[in-house]
């Protein structure tokens, strides 16, 4: 597939985004629980108007997708069946609630509504953070299903491909929120640090399992089945065109496999050891500036992650176009 | 219900790509406008066509044939790229089986090309919409048309009658007997799409000569001939 950028910015930018809310409410709920030290409600409040500012940027490079953007509220139509307008409903839900979150927080509405038990007080942030969380992980699974849901690209077609999103997203999430606490020189730098590089290596595990099983995979279908003539020497000597179509656009890459492997190198680099060490490094040197590093390195890295999930996956189309004429 | 397709019959066509040009001509200047182009008349021409002819080549040299395969949308009676379609642009017609594009309704959004196994899908550059074969769908339901021109423009042209059209659902309609007396088959079965155009398989095309064509058995001079041949050319010799 060829990838495009407005697709890869929109998955990393929106995955950083839920991310970081995601470590947001968990600061919140260790806060709730007293292993951390409570915090000003402004370090949330901040804290997700930087998440949505991640989910505008995607949701902006979204548009960049479509042809007739001016049409894009349509989309919300087909909900029942296609996962695209799951998403198209879900990220706007997102974002609502990561405002109303950081609202919440920010006007300091935190008088208890409730009280569950003897110690646990429900109060207004605690209610959208958690309802938050819900809808960021929905969007998680609506934003890779649009991808493992096409079965003809076999590469995509796998739970790994969700737990890739929801793992990466995450990590990188959480790293941003480190970097966050780095920056205003809040001692949770460590607490998110350990939870990115969890789930940096979690997000590894994944990616280096969806990788193994790409590599056995066996294509479905092959020339012989794309046009109905079993023998075993079947070559194409036209494609019907000779400059090349939407169908050579859309559906190639356009890269040299030795480009692929040095893109893979590279990503499985920046994603995993790098970010790990430099949050690592920041742990022992108490660096303010470490943790900004790991992010910008991983979030580099997921951009290319992300150019090479798109240039791995190899749609049988292209069986009908192996040769120009 | 009616299952519009095309039969396909690889055996003769010749790959002239008649059917290509005047499927152009007729959606190109139809009530959906344009089908665009790029650089048309400049170095890599490109272009939205609904219909395209390939050709492939069989075995290895010598011994190869020459496959001409014209590809369009196959109409799939289960068709994957109708529901991943956010905007319900994409859809089956429940009448006729035909499956369409609403281009007022297509964001451009490609992932119905996605979801197209065999690539029959392609974006208008200019008016950045999906598009794809119609099976000429104002053509087949115009009843101002005569019973004869009701039909595909490419069957229309085709000038060896490779592309058979009708209701592939009705077993007695010239399709449906050709898929089931000519072996009939499916583009990539391996997906369950279904699809309703059909192929038919090339066929090896041998001479056929009876020994009756070389000598006649039914000469009625010879019973009543008394010549004594020595060797010359007789009526025997002409082969009928």
């Amino acid at each position: 597939m060829h990838p495009a950028f407005s697709v890869i910015f929109l998955t990393t930018l929106i995955g950083a985004g839920q991310g970081l809310f995601l470590a947001m409410v968990t600061g919140q709920l260790y806060a709730i629980a007293r292993f951390l030290p409570a915090q000003e409600d402004q370090f949330y409040a901040v804290g997700s108007l930087v998440a949505l500012c991640l989910l505008a940027a995607g949701l902006a490079a979204s548009f960049f997708h479509l042809g007739r953007p001016e049409r894009a509220w349509r989309a919300a139509a087909m909900w029942r069946s296609s996962w695209l307008s799951r998403e198209v409903i879900v990220l706007p839900i997102v974002m609502v609630l990561v405002l109303a979150y950081g609202v919440a927080h920010w006007m300091e509405w935190t008088r208890p509504l409730f009280r569950v038990g003897e110690s646990l007080q429900v109060d207004v942030t605690l209610l959208l953070g958690l309802v938050g969380t819900l809808a960021s992980l929905v969007l998680f699974v609506c934003t890779a299903m649009i991808y493992a849901a096409v079965k003809f690209l076999e590469e995509w077609h796998t739970p790994l491909t969700v737990s890739n999103f929801i793992f990466f997203g995450a990590a990188s999430g959480f790293m941003l929120a480190a970097a966050y606490s780095a920056y205003i020189g809040n001692p949770l730098v460590t607490f998110f640090g350990t939870w990115a590089v969890i789930l940096t290596l979690v997000g590894l595990i994944s990616r280096l399992m969806h990788l193994l099983r790409n590599a056995r995979l066996k294509p479905n279908s092959n020339v012989q089945t794309a046009i109905g003539v079993r023998h075993s020497a079947l070559v194409q000597k036209a494609q019907g065109a000779t400059g090349g179509s939407f169908n050579t656009r859309e559906f190639f890459h356009g890269q040299s496999d030795k480009t692929l492997g040095w893109v893979r190198i590279f990503y499985l680099l920046m994603v995993f050891p790098l970010p790990i060490l430099l949050i690592g490094a920041a742990y022992a040197s108490e660096s303010p500036t470490l943790p900004i590093a790991a992010f910008a390195i991983q979030y580099l890295g997921l951009l290319a992650e992300r150019w090479s999930f798109f240039a791995e996956a190899r749609h049988p189309q292209n069986l009908y176009y192996q040769s120009v004429a | 219900m009616t299952q519009l397709a095309l039969v396909i019959d690889l055996n003769v066509c010749v790959g002239c790509h008649a059917c290509v040009t005047s499927c152009k001509e007729w959606n190109t200047s139809g009530w959906a406008g344009p089908m665009v182009d790029g650089n048309p008349y400049d170095e890599s021409p490109t272009g939205t066509f609904f219909n395209r002819v390939q050709t492939f080549e069989i075995g290895t040299y010598p011994n190869t044939e020459t496959v001409h395969f014209p590809k369009s949308c196959l109409h799939c009676e289960d068709p994957p790229c109708v529901p991943v379609c956010p905007t319900g642009a994409s859809y089956k017609r429940s009448d006729n089986g035909i499956v369409l594009v609403d281009y007022d309704k297509c964001i451009g959004c490609k992932y119905c090309s996605w979801a197209c196994p065999y690539g029959a899908r392609e974006l208008d550059e200019a008016q950045k919409v999906m598009k794809k074969c119609t099976l000429c769908v104002d053509r087949v339901t115009d009843p101002k048309l005569s019973e004869r021109d009701r039909k595909p423009a490419c069957v229309l042209a085709c000038p060896t009658n490779a592309r058979l059209y009708g209701d592939v659902h009705d077993p007695d309609s010239e399709v449906s007997v050709a898929i089931r007396e000519r072996g009939g088959y499916q583009l990539m079965p391996e997906w369950g799409t279904k699809p309703a155009n059909h192929y038919l398989p090339r066929r090896p095309t041998r001479m056929h000569i009876d020994q009756d064509e070389l000598t006649r058995v039914d000469n009625p001079l010879r019973k009543e001939d008394l010549t004594t041949y020595t060797g010359e050319e007789t009526l025997d010799d002409v082969a009928w």
